[in-house]
């Protein structure tokens, strides 16, 4: 302090300095200008592309189902509203006492709560958890009223998928279920969608053929996030497409009924509109709820459906092949015909066997037909002018006959495992079995046994076919997006009508005429007459021993040891409308087994409901009106006491 | 600099002081500070609360502590100025004993209505007493050694204290401010460049020391050094301050994303937005026209109070605007460069534009002094 009022100092003793150290700190200013030009200016495009990856998500909008609708717009699969309970960690203080009181709330199990705390644990605060799904309505309501009391839990409403008709297309329609990872490792490009969590894809049926139609487009939506990833405010949104409706060719109520009729047995009926090849119903009983399926199924259900021998998760109606027995006769009859074999005239004296070397072959009865021509053959299912018919005929013309009627190709249906079934050739047991074809393997195709398979579809595709004589192909899906599928009148199946005609006759007898092996089974309503066919296929065996002493009846064997029973037929027989085919496993005999149900299936369809008494002959008619009176919905004609094949 | 010549050749009394206040540097303050209550505006979200409207009036009490201070003859503050360095001292060292605890350094006083920080006032005080003791020494005898000694111990004393602390950004700004002072009394050139190698020494020393029990530095610390060297070997960890805050400055551009567009801030991928990183918000909605804006201001004050300090005959006057400016252009250089990458993170606050009521009295405080050397400057 020594010179406190210090004016001595020169200006330029500071000067200098000050001038330096000015010009030390605007080099550095312009340092740091240049270094902010650097990046603002030159890497400015890098760095802005970086600044929105940061802050922009995309966040898909799963689109709505195409819905599945029946042919008179019955829905079969729709969207429901998926009731949910979700919470959001950081909106509480307590997750664990929320979910507590939750759980007293409604039905919550420990196992769910532990599920959700973890899943909790490994995503950020403000993801919402789901911790109860498809809850009741009753159930949502009562939590929405009570989230006051209930910190972080939050209700909201997804889509989920929902078959209103329960099990009756549980087969045709399939069901959803969420992706899995092997759905995702299946497809080499996944849709985006794919990753929606609890996203519902079809897992069977038209659900999975059809998923490309019905799942749609998804929808995305822009959002912008914080650094935590919370989402500040939307950018834009496109709702994405919804997936495509479909209506089938399918009737509920047929459907229905048809199920109904069966219950109790491990059987299938198809029916197809013999006009323009409408599936009207495909029902293969038993049947399964598909809605068991969309959350996933719980193992002992799981278990129970693939230990019931009646194999309720199979769909018998295009998957099933069994031998056609019987109703295989049509083919070689029309075969022998058309290849100027036999003419519908000629008669086979049938003494009840065929001797071919030195084996015998059965008529199914024992005593024999006496002599036949096609007519009788077809009205009384005489195996030995068959097994006559088809040697002459031979194996592969039966089987070129076949082929035009369905058999042995994959019909072109939209459903998983469409079966080929065989129509077996000289040619193809060579390949396969390295043997040459014998002339015994063509008496067995000649009763429709042996290597001869067919599924209920082509059953009844043959039966429409025979009806109308037109090459009609069997189709699913009426319209999609309410759009009608194109029809193409179907081309004639170029058979000699007179030929057509004899067999057509000959199927009339079997339920028209005394001793047609389904005149118990006819139709009394006038001009709703129907023409069929019976059918028993065997799964085993007959012993030479067995024979002799009596084969053993269907009653008195194990259930799976009992012949198919099948039949076909269709009505009116002057103007044809539909053909059904049903076949009843091990239900015994066609005539008792299946024609009863394929009638009744029938009369529904024909009257678009329940059949007045007066359709049925007239010493049944007391019995379904008992039998209605039992259970109304059914009503079906008793089953026939006495087998006849 | 003409007009200021014009200002009249004595040196004026009373309210007519008012008219000879450096006006053009109160200006360019009051702009800096406008752009912080816009930044702050910003960050909030287009907010007043809770950062724009707090810093207005800090500003506005920063203003007529400028004033007070600019109009109090320069003798006073020359007489306090052991004072204001002992008790600063004082201070530094009762934030070391019980300070409160914030972000893991012990640095504030709390007085109620101001969280008070004593490093603050430390480099001004530190200034102050550089000024006066070269005012006071002979000035052929500041470059002896033994006279180099006194400002060395001055300067190192609270250097040290706010080390402990620990704060390296403050430590490094009362080194280099003091230095500065020393600069600009003549101290010979050959002190600074044996200054500036011994400190080359010293890192290499706290390098060294990183892992022995010895260390030098708290983890963090080597870290950010760390990061600095290298941001993205840690792009979540402790580079992400850098990482996120280069983004934020590129993807301004030229022009901008426009006011309260910035997504970097807005979205919180800025780290401390409103605090030591305010300026990369500034550079993302005003792009390169605003920071180098600010920058251009910041320069004109430098300039301003140069040219003030250069022109003042009074040598304590000159050494404590020189020195004041100097610590000053520290400041905001230091925070530029930490945010654009070319230095570490320490934390050093953007003066006039980061939020915090502490450095914005403080540095009103200090340009009060500035102003009272410029209106008492001998004419």
């Amino acid at each position: 302090m020594r010179n406190p009022q210090s004016v001595s100092v020169t200006e330029t003793g500071i000067a200098r300095r000050g001038f330096m150290l000015l010009g030390v700190q605007l080099v550095a200013a312009a340092v740091l200008g240049f270094r902010m030009r650097q990046l603002q200016v030159e890497q400015s495009a890098q760095y802005r592309l970086l600044a929105e990856e940061n802050r922009i998500n995309m966040r898909l909008l799963a689109p709505a189902r195409g819905l599945i609708f029946d042919r008179k717009g019955v829905p079969i699969a729709e969207n429901q509203q998926n009731y949910r309970v979700n919470i959001v960690r950081e909106q509480t203080d307590d997750p664990e006492e929320s979910l507590k009181r939750l759980a007293r709330l409604i039905a919550v199990s420990p196992q769910q709560i532990g599920k959700t705390l973890e899943e909790m644990a490994n995503r950020s605060a403000f993801v919402p958890v789901t911790v109860a799904e498809n809850l009741s309505w009753e159930d949502y309501a009562l939590v929405s009223l009570n989230m006051p009391a209930l910190p972080g839990i939050v209700t909201d409403v997804g889509l989920s998928r929902y078959y209103p008709q329960g099990e009756n297309f549980a087969h045709i329609v399939g069901y959803v279920g969420p992706v899995s990872e092997q759905d995702l490792e299946s497809v080499r490009d996944p849709d985006p969608v794919l990753q929606i969590p609890k996203f519902q894809i079809g897992k069977n049926g038209i659900e999975r053929i059809q998923e490309d139609k019905l799942r749609g487009e998804a929808g995305a939506s822009r959002i912008e996030v914080n650094a935590a990833g919370r989402v500040m405010r939307e950018l834009d949104r496109n709702e994405g497409i919804p997936g495509t409706d479909l209506q089938l060719t399918l009737d509920n109520a047929v459907q229905n009924y048809a199920l109904q009729r069966m219950a109790g047995q491990s059987a299938s009926t198809v029916i197809i509109d013999v006009s323009n090849g409408d599936i009207v119903s495909m029902a293969s009983a038993p049947s399964f709820d598909p809605n068991a399926f969309v959350f996933g199924i719980s193992v002992p259900a799981w278990n129970a459906l693939l230990n019931n021998d009646h194999t309720p998760l199979a769909h018998k109606s295009v998957s099933g092949t069994y031998p056609p027995g019987s109703t295989y006769k049509m083919m070689v009859a029309l075969a022998a015909l058309e290849n100027n074999i036999i003419t519908a005239e000629d008669t086979v004296y049938c003494p009840g066997y065929y001797t071919l070397g030195n084996r015998r072959f059965h008529c199914w009865s024992r005593n024999g037909h006496g002599t036949v021509n096609l007519h009788q053959a077809l009205k009384f299912s005489c195996d030995v002018f068959f097994y006559d018919v088809a040697k002459r005929t031979g194996v592969d013309a039966i089987t070129a006959m076949a082929r035009r009627f369905g058999f042995g190709t994959k019909l072109d249906l939209p459903v998983p495992a469409v079966a080929e079934g065989l129509a077996p050739t000289t040619e193809w047991k060579k390949r396969v079995y390295e043997e040459s074809w014998q002339q015994g393997d063509s008496l067995n195709v000649g009763i429709g046994q042996g290597f001869v398979l067919a599924t209920p579809l082509q059953l009844a595709l043959m039966t429409a076919r025979i009806s109308t004589g037109t090459a009609v192909e069997p189709r699913l899906i009426r319209t999609i997006d309410n759009v009608p599928v194109a029809l193409t009148p179907a081309a004639s199946i170029g058979l000699t009508p007179a030929h057509l005609a004899a067999v057509q006759r000959g199927m009339f007898a079997v339920s028209n005429e005394e001793r047609g092996t389904a005149y118990r089974m006819r139709i009394a309503a006038p001009g709703f007459e129907m023409a069929g066919k019976t059918g028993t296929s065997q799964v085993r065996t007959i012993t030479a021993e067995e024979r002799a002493r009596g084969v053993t009846r269907n009653e008195d064997l194990p259930w799976n040891r009992r012949d198919h029973g099948l039949f076909v037929c269709y009505a009116p027989y002057d103007a044809p409308k539909y053909a059904v085919s049903t076949i009843v496993e091990h239900g015994g005999g066609g005539s008792t087994a299946a024609a009863p149900i394929a009638r009744d299936i029938l009369l529904f369809a024909l009257y678009g409901g329940l059949p007045p008494l007066s359709a049925y002959p007239a010493e049944q008619r007391e019995g379904i009106r008992l039998l209605r009176e039992a259970d109304p919905n059914l009503g079906a004609g008793p089953n026939q006491t006495r087998d006849r094949a | 600099m003409r007009f200021l010549d014009a200002q009249g050749q004595r040196t004026p009394t009373g309210l007519a002081k008012v008219l000879y206040l450096n006006w053009p540097l109160v200006l360019l303050l009051a702009s800096v500070s406008s752009m912080g209550f816009l930044m702050l505006y910003s960050v909030a979200g287009g907010s007043l609360d809770p950062w724009a409207r707090p810093q207005m009036i800090r500003f506005a009490v920063g203003l007529l502590v400028m004033f007070v201070v600019g109009l109090t003859p320069l003798m006073i503050w020359r007489g306090v100025t052991p004072l204001a360095y002992l008790g600063s001292l004082a201070l530094l060292v009762y934030v070391e004993l019980f300070g409160r605890i914030g972000m893991g350094a012990q640095r504030w006083i709390d007085l109620g209505f101001i969280q008070l920080q004593p490093s603050e006032m430390m480099k001004i005080a530190l200034v102050m007493l550089l000024a006066l003791y070269y005012d006071w020494l002979a000035p052929e005898r500041v470059s002896r050694p033994l006279w180099v000694i006194a400002p060395l111990v001055i300067i190192l004393t609270p250097t040290f204290l706010v080390l402990t602390q620990p704060d390296l950004g403050t430590a490094i700004m009362l080194v280099a401010g003091g230095g500065a002072v020393m600069f600009l009394a003549g101290v010979s050139l050959w002190y600074f460049a044996a200054a500036i190698g011994s400190l080359a020494g010293l890192v290499a020393m706290v390098l060294q020391s990183r892992g022995t029990n010895w260390q030098l530095l708290r983890d963090y610390q080597f870290r950010r050094i760390d990061t600095f060297l290298d941001p993205s070997t840690d792009p979540l960890g402790s580079g992400y301050h850098i990482t996120q805050s280069k983004i934020a400055l590129g993807s301004g551009g030229l022009t901008g994303r426009g006011f309260m567009e910035g997504t970097q801030a807005r979205l919180n991928f800025l780290p401390e937005k409103h605090t030591d990183f305010i300026f990369t918000t500034l550079a993302e909605e005003f792009g390169f026209f605003g920071g180098a804006g600010l920058l251009a201001l910041y320069a004109l004050i430098i300039l301003f109070c140069a040219a003030s300090a250069i022109r003042n005959r009074n040598r304590f006057g000159a050494l404590l605007t020189g020195g004041i400016a100097a610590t000053f252009f520290l400041f905001f250089a230091f925070n530029m460069a930490m945010v654009m990458g070319l230095a570490p993170v320490v934390g050093v606050p953007l003066p006039l534009v980061s939020y915090g009521g502490s450095a914005m009295l403080v540095l009103m405080g200090a340009f009060g002094l500035i102003q009272s050397a410029h209106v008492h400057r001998p004419r």
